[in-house]
C-alpha cells in the first residue's frame, strides 16, 4: 500500500487531526494557520477541480488538443505551493495547475499551450513560475542550476528568511527513473544547492504502475542521494504544506536540498489520450476516491465550524473561473506567423531573417486571398 | 600587440578575457578547474576566479548543460566544456529540446547565452568516441549557432564573440590544431563572428572547410599550385548560420567548388553547402559541386584514421574531378 509507517499524515481520511509525536512540529506550523488561509486552501483546490473539469470538456469538444487533468492532486500542490515565498522560484512539469493558479498564472495562458497558440504561455521571470516542460525531469536539472545560481549569489543561506531564495521542483514517479533527475539530485547535493525535490508520486506513469519504478518507497532515493528525505500523505493539504515549508526553510537557510515525496493518486486519466480502464482495477480507484482531498478538508473545515455560505461562494467562484476560462479559451486567436521567426534566436540571425521575409513575399503574393 | 600561441593557449586567454570583463561570465565541465582540462584549455583559471566561477562539475554530461540552462536562467552565462565529442551525446536532449528550444519557448522574456565548448575531430591517434566531427546535428538543430575556430587567432576572438552572443553557442574547437602556434592579434578587431573568409586567393577551383580541414586545404592550395593549379581557400568559421555571400562570390569567379570535411558527408554541412551554391550560382559552376568527406562509417580505430580522414591527395582528386568534368 503507497501509505506505509513512514507517511507524515496530520489530517486523517475522516478530515480529523492526527496527533504525533513525528508531526509534532508541523502541527505547530498547521494551528498557526488563519482561518483565512485555510479558506484559502480549500478554495484553490475546489476551483482548480472545476477548472479542470472545463478542460477536459473543452478538449472533448475539440477545442484543445489534449488535457493533462491534475484530479486528485490538488491537496498535494495547493499545500506545497502555499508553502513557497513569493521570493522562491518554482519549476512545474505539466500538471501543475493549482501551484500555476497560485502563483497568479492565468488558466487561460495553460489552455493556450494546449490550444497550438504558444508554447510558453507567461512571463516566468514575473511570476517565478517557470514554463511547464513536456519531456519529463528535464526541469530538475533547471532548477538545479537554478539554485546553484542562487547559492553563487549568496542568495541563500544569510540568515534573512525574507531576502533568502530557494527553488522548488515538481516532478512525478516515472521521471524519478529519469537520469536527469538522478544527475539533478547529484549537482543539488554536491553543491548543497537551495531546492526541494517535491515527488509527486500519483502510482503511474500513464500505465506502468510505481512499482516499475521502484521497489522500494521513492523517499528513499533521495536518501539514497544524503539527501534529507520523507514521505508524506499527499492528500494531505496540511501535511503538504507544513512539510514543505520547513523543508523551504531549511534549503533557504543553507542546510543542503530537501526531498518530498508526495503520496498522491491520479484519480483521471494521464491525458485525455489515456485511458486507465485498460491497466487499472475500479476498487483502486474507489479507495483512492475515499482519500479524496477535497473531501478530507471540507469535513474538517465543516467540523471547525465553517458555514454553509462559505462552501456555496467557493462552488459559484469555481463554476464563474469555468464560464470564463470557457469563453476566453474560444476567442484565442492563432498568432502571426511572424512570432515562430521573431524569436527563434535573441540575437539577428541572418537565415532565419530571410525565411521570415520570404515568408512576407509568398503570402502577399496571393494578393490577401490567403 | 601581436603573440604567437597555439589554439589552445588563445581560448584559454579569450575566456581569460571573457571572465574578466563579465562575472556573469562562469566555467563548467568536468576536470577543467584544478586539472586545467584534459586538453589544459581552462589552466590556470580557476587560480585566478576561484572555484564558484570555475566549476567542477560532477562526472554528468546531461547535468552540467541542464544545469547551465538553469543558470542561464537565474542571469549567468555558463561556458560548459564537453571533454570530447563522443561524449556529447548523453547532453543531447538538454541541448537540442530543452536548449535549443528555450528562446523559441520563453517569446522574448529569457535569453540563453549558453557556450558548449567541444573539442571534435581526428588526426589524435586516439581511441573510440574521441575523434568524431558531430556538427551536423547542431547546424541542423534550429535556435542553436554553431562556431568552429580554424586558427589561434579566431580562437581568441571567437570564444569571446561566442560569450557575448545572446544565443546558444556549440564552440567546436579543432583537436588537431590545439598546438601549432600562429600570430594572435589581441587587441585586433575581431571579424564578425559568422563571416566566413577568404583565407588564399585563388582562380581555378574555390575549396572550402573549417576547422582543422582548413589547413589542409591550405596545403592542397600550395601542392596545386606547384602544379599550377590556383586553388581560392575559404575558412567557414560559421556553420551555423553560414555566411554564403564570400562562398558564391568566389565560386563565380572560378566556376568551381569542392567542399572538404571530416565528418561522414551524409547529411552533412557540406551537402547544404553543396546545395545552396547550386540554387544561388547555377549559371556560374562549370561543374557539379564535389564533396570531400569522411567516409558514412563509423569512425575507424585510429590505425585506419590516415585513410577514413581526407587528406591533401583526396582534395585534389577532387579538385581534378571538378576541373576534368
Amino acid at each position: 500500500m503507497p501509505y506505509t509507517e513512514a507517511t507524515l499524515q496530520l489530517l486523517s481520511i475522516d478530515g480529523t487531526l492526527v496527533e504525533s509525536d513525528r508531526t509534532a512540529e508541523y502541527r505547530a506550523l498547521v494551528d498557526k494557520l488563519t482561518d483565512v488561509q485555510l479558506q484559502n486552501f480549500y478554495r484553490e483546490m475546489v476551483v482548480t477541480r472545476r477548472f479542470d473539469i472545463e478542460s477536459g470538456n473543452l478538449q472533448r469538444q475539440g477545442q484543445l488538443a489534449l488535457w493533462v487533468p491534475s484530479l486528485g492532486q490538488e491537496a498535494a500542490q495547493v499545500g506545497s505551493a502555499f508553502a513557497t515565498r513569493k521570493q522562491d522560484t518554482i519549476f512545474p512539469t505539466y500538471r501543475e495547475h493549482a501551484v500555476a493558479r497560485i502563483r497568479g498564472i492565468d488558466p487561460v495562458a495553460i489552455l493556450s499551450l494546449l490550444r497550438g497558440v504558444t508554447n510558453g504561455g507567461w512571463n516566468p521571470n514575473e511570476s517565478r513560475f517557470r514554463l511547464y516542460t513536456l519531456v519529463l525531469a528535464t526541469q530538475t536539472l533547471h532548477a538545479a542550476g537554478y539554485a546553484m545560481g542562487i547559492a553563487l549569489e549568496g542568495k541563500s543561506g544569510t540568515g534573512k528568511p525574507d531576502v533568502d531564495e530557494a527553488t522548488l521542483v515538481y516532478f512525478g514517479d516515472g521521471a524519478s527513473s529519469e537520469g536527469d533527475t538522478n544527475e539533478a539530485l547529484v549537482f543539488a547535493q554536491s553543491y548543497q544547492s537551495p531546492i526541494v525535490f517535491f515527488l509527486q508520486n500519483n502510482q503511474y506513469a500513464i500505465s506502468v504502475p510505481v512499482s516499475r519504478q521502484s521497489r522500494s518507497p521513492l523517499y528513499k532515493r533521495g536518501e539514497g542521494f544524503g539527501i534529507e528525505s520523507c514521505q508524506i500523505d499527499g492528500n494531505d493539504v496540511l501535511i503538504s504544506y507544513a512539510v514543505t515549508k520547513v523543508a523551504l526553510d531549511d534549503t533557504r537557510a543553507g542546510k543542503g536540498p530537501r526531498f518530498i515525496e508526495a503520496q498522491t493518486y491520479r484519480l483521471g486519466a494521464h491525458t485525455t489520450s489515456d485511458d486507465p480502464t485498460k491497466y487499472r482495477e475500479q476498487a483502486e480507484e474507489d479507495l483512492w476516491k475515499e482519500r479524496d482531498p477535497i473531501a478530507r478538508f471540507e469535513k474538517f473545515l465543516r467540523g471547525k465550524g465553517e458555514s454553509d455560505k462559505f462552501f456555496d461562494a467557493v462552488k459559484t467562484e469555481g463554476e464563474d473561473l469555468a464560464a470564463d476560462v470557457r469563453a476566453r479559451v474560444l476567442a484565442l486567436k492563432p498568432p502571426p506567423s511572424d512570432v515562430m521567426f521573431d524569436h527563434a534566436y535573441t540575437d539577428e540571425h541572418p537565415l532565419v531573417s530571410a525565411q521570415k521575409a520570404w515568408l512576407a513575399e509568398y503570402e502577399a503574393s496571393f494578393g490577401g486571398d490567403r | 600587440m601581436t603573440e604567437s600561441l597555439s589554439m589552445a593557449k588563445s581560448i584559454n586567454l579569450g575566456l581569460q578575457r571573457a571572465m574578466r570583463e563579465n562575472d556573469k561570465v562562469i566555467l563548467m565541465g568536468e576536470d577543467i578547474g584544478t586539472l586545467g582540462g584534459v586538453f589544459r584549455v581552462t589552466e590556470g583559471l580557476k587560480n585566478e576566479f576561484g572555484e564558484n566561477r570555475v566549476l567542477d562539475t560532477p562526472l554528468a554530461e546531461s547535468g552540467i548543460v541542464g544545469t547551465a540552462i538553469g543558470l542561464a536562467m537565474r542571469g549567468f552565462r555558463p561556458v560548459c566544456e564537453i571533454q570530447f565529442d563522443g561524449f556529447v551525446f548523453p547532453a543531447f536532449d538538454q541541448i537540442m529540446s530543452q536548449l535549443a528550444k528555450q528562446t523559441s519557448r520563453h517569446q522574448g522574456d529569457q535569453a540563453f547565452p549558453i557556450v558548449i565548448r567541444i573539442p571534435y575531430g581526428g588526426h589524435i591517434g586516439a581511441v573510440e568516441h574521441h575523434q568524431e566531427s558531430p556538427e551536423a546535428y547542431f547546424a541542423h538543430t534550429a535556435g542553436l549557432r554553431v562556431l568552429s575556430p580554424a586558427t589561434p587567432n579566431d580562437g581568441y576572438h571567437m570564444i569571446q564573440q561566442a560569450i557575448q552572443s545572446n544565443d546558444p553557442v556549440i564552440f567546436l574547437e579543432p583537436k588537431a590544431r590545439y598546438w601549432p602556434k600562429g600570430d594572435v592579434d589581441i587587441d585586433g578587431p575581431p571579424t564578425a563572428a559568422h563571416q566566413s573568409r577568404v583565407v588564399r586567393t585563388g582562380t581555378d577551383a574555390t575549396v572550402v572547410g573549417h576547422g582543422a580541414m582548413v589547413s589542409m586545404l591550405l596545403d592542397a592550395a600550395e601542392v596545386a599550385a606547384g602544379e599550377g593549379i590556383s586553388l581560392e581557400v575559404i575558412d567557414l568559421r560559421s556553420l551555423s548560420p553560414i555566411d554564403y555571400d564570400p562562398i558564391v562570390a568566389s565560386v563565380e569567379k572560378t566556376g568551381r567548388l569542392v567542399v572538404a570535411q571530416e565528418a561522414p558527408g551524409n547529411a552533412s554541412v557540406g551537402s547544404e553547402i553543396a546545395a545552396t551554391v547550386a540554387e544561388r550560382a547555377f549559371y556560374f559552376l562549370q561543374s557539379p559541386v564535389m564533396r570531400v568527406s569522411g567516409f558514412d562509417v563509423p569512425f575507424p580505430p585510429a590505425n585506419l584514421e590516415g585513410t577514413y580522414l581526407p587528406d591533401v591527395d583526396r582534395i585534389l582528386d577532387a579538385v581534378d574531378r571538378a576541373r576534368g568534368y
